[in-house]
């Protein structure tokens, strides 16, 4: 399916991007051309073919449920853009 | 003057400190002032730590005075930005990171600080490492010092230009589809690619997490061994990080490569390409010949689908990563939000730039209701496929070899508004990151005056053989001590 201004819009509100409607019909055809070369997927035969997450066949390693990491409270909300009483400042959400 | 301090690599560089031919500080002030009066028409630096790097180079003549010294005691490192830094600015080449400093340090710089390295700053490169040309980047391109009219291609494009111009003897770069060995390839130095989950990701800022892997850029194999055996090991702190025992890769470098077995990919030579790229990796492949390798013609059929099988499984997982630039914890926050929804969308559209809003969107649309069977799911088949056709071939051989890059570096602008013909840059070094596998680019001759490098892949954990084998090829000839007529002096 050939993606197009009003699936841009939607994809772009998943993302939580703005699209200006300007650049709309341009960023379509950028995004047709790079799936119309993704679609040579299709001519592959994959059937019986597990789809492979990760290159390695390894698990994720287990550690005691133990406290390891310090508290960086204070060094996380330095760098914040806004931040008050120890907690990351937003628009209100709740009236 | 090709005995100058910056023309040397950092193997003899550092028997020069050991031997008192010079101090640490005079070496680092020798490289600062060489960024100093050249980097302005380069642009490979983001940021450069001058106290800092003094700093540590004083501390690292402190340490060979009382003979307390480590690895790299010393010796000047660039490391891409994309590596965090604490205390000093980390942009990943994003206007959304232009004012992040970073409140820890990536485990691959702490473990090269720890080892006496001196950190003279932060290289230049695409936007969240998304790029072929390094002309993604908020910064401003680089420009490849062999002319500084082309790329230097990317990713890691500052960490390849500052080599390739001696503004470093050594840099850091990561590779999540090419971007250490394809900027290595076009700027004539040597890079390698480990082996995934070799290298700690930990601090390093995440593109597409089952393919991101940094590695050492530098003048030589022998350098990207003494690199790489500071930077490799298990680290907790990243899961993916694998519990297997860093080789001896300077003891391997001289090891005997008589009988070892060249796989050819023929796929590595389409009739497509350009016959004096061709050429020049045939002849490096002859070179190895005359030492006492073996070749053999391999076939890896489903290698061909590498780069549509790349950019389904990449945006799909940067779009997941980069969901959390969202303009509330760091990074850009767009002025005045009139909604929680406004203060998201406008902060990421105002922070990324276009290729990498465009990736974004192809992976958010890939992984969407209605398509995730026909992209995502088909691509990580086809990802199967690709790792089985290298275990294949190595059952057969002992390394394989081919071009690392289907051009020379091309004009800056020639492909910015047409994103899949960048993408078909990195044609040759996708499926290797498909597969995890560990893979060099090192020098091998020259087109119209413009550097080519040609590619060694080995299997997992090989990356002592592969070093070995270009090593060898590097006592052998000369293409890696070419450096560019730059700014008036060589």
């Amino acid at each position: 399916m050939a993606i197009d201004s009003k699936v841009v819009a939607q994809v772009a509100h998943l993302a939580r991007l703005k699209v200006d409607e300007a650049d709309s019909a341009a960023l379509s055809d950028r995004l047709n051309d790079i799936l119309a070369m993704v679609d040579q997927l299709q001519q592959a035969d994959v059937t019986d073919v597990a789809p492979m997450a990760h290159p390695l066949d390894v698990t994720q390693p287990l550690r005691e449920d133990e406290v390891s990491e310090p508290n960086v409270r204070d060094k996380a909300l330095d760098i914040a853009p806004a931040a008050e009483d120890g907690c990351f400042l937003v628009p209100r959400v709740i009236e | 003057m090709s005995n100058a301090m910056h023309n040397k690599t950092l193997t003899e560089l550092k028997a020069g400190l050991a031997a008192g031919d010079f101090s640490s500080r005079e070496l680092t002030e020798h490289f600062l002032a060489r960024i100093q009066q050249h980097d302005g028409e380069l642009n490979s630096f983001i940021t450069v730590t001058a106290e800092q790097a003094l700093a540590q180079a004083d501390a690292a003549d402190q340490a060979i005075a009382t003979g307390n010294t480590g690895l790299l005691t010393g010796l000047p490192i660039a490391h891409k930005d994309i590596f965090c830094t604490e205390g000093v600015r980390t942009s990943c080449g994003s206007k959304m990171l232009d004012s992040f400093i970073a409140p820890y340090t990536a485990t691959v710089v702490e473990k090269m600080a720890a080892e006496g390295a001196v950190m003279l700053g932060k290289t230049n490169m695409d936007e969240f490492a998304m790029g072929s040309s390094n002309e993604t980047s908020y910064y401003g391109p680089v420009k490849n010092p062999w002319d500084l009219e082309r790329v230097p291609g990317g990713s890691s494009g500052g960490a390849a230009a500052c080599l390739g111009a001696r503004l470093a003897p050594g840099a850091t770069g990561t590779d999540t589809g090419g971007s250490i060995r394809q900027p290595a390839a076009l700027n004539n130095i040597t890079g390698l690619k480990p082996t995934y989950g070799r290298v700690s990701r930990w601090g390093m800022i995440a593109f597409a997490s089952s393919l991101d892997q940094a590695g050492p850029m530098a003048q030589s194999a022998d350098d990207c061994a003494l690199m790489l055996q500071a930077m490799a090991g298990h680290d907790h702190r990243d899961s993916t990080s694998l519990n297997e025992k860093v080789d001896d890769y300077l003891g391997a470098l001289n090891n005997d490569i008589r009988g070892l077995t060249i796989g050819i990919p023929e796929e590595f030579f389409p009739d497509t390409l350009d016959g004096a790229i061709a050429d020049n990796s045939r002849d490096a492949i002859r070179e190895l010949e005359k030492l006492g390798a073996k070749v053999v013609s391999v076939s890896l059929p489903s290698v061909k689908l590498s780069v549509p099988a790349y950019y389904v499984i990449a945006p799909a997982e940067a779009s997941s990563n980069l969901s959390r630039f969202d303009g509330v914890r760091f990074g850009h926050r767009c002025d005045d939000p009139k909604d929680l929804e406004d203060l998201y969308k406008r902060s990421r559209s105002e922070g990324f730039g276009d290729e990498v809003k465009r990736r974004i969107l192809v992976g958010a649309y890939a992984l969407s209701a209605g398509y995730y069977d026909a992209y995502y799911r088909r691509a990580q088949q086809v990802r199967r496929l690709i790792r089985d056709d290298f275990a294949r071939a190595f059952e057969k051989v002992d390394v394989l070899m081919g071009p690392t890059a289907p051009e020379t570096a091309f004009k800056l602008g020639a492909k910015k508004d047409d994103p899949v013909s960048m993408y078909m840059a990195d044609v040759f070094t996708i499926g290797v990151n498909l597969a995890g596998l560990p893979a060099l680019s090192m020098p091998t001759g020259f087109i119209n005056g413009l550097p080519t490098g040609t590619q060694i892949i080995g299997n997992y954990f090989r990356e002592g053989q592969i070093l070995n084998v270009a090593h060898k090829y590097q006592q052998a000839t000369d293409w890696h001590k070419q450096a560019p007529v730059f700014g008036g002096e060589q």
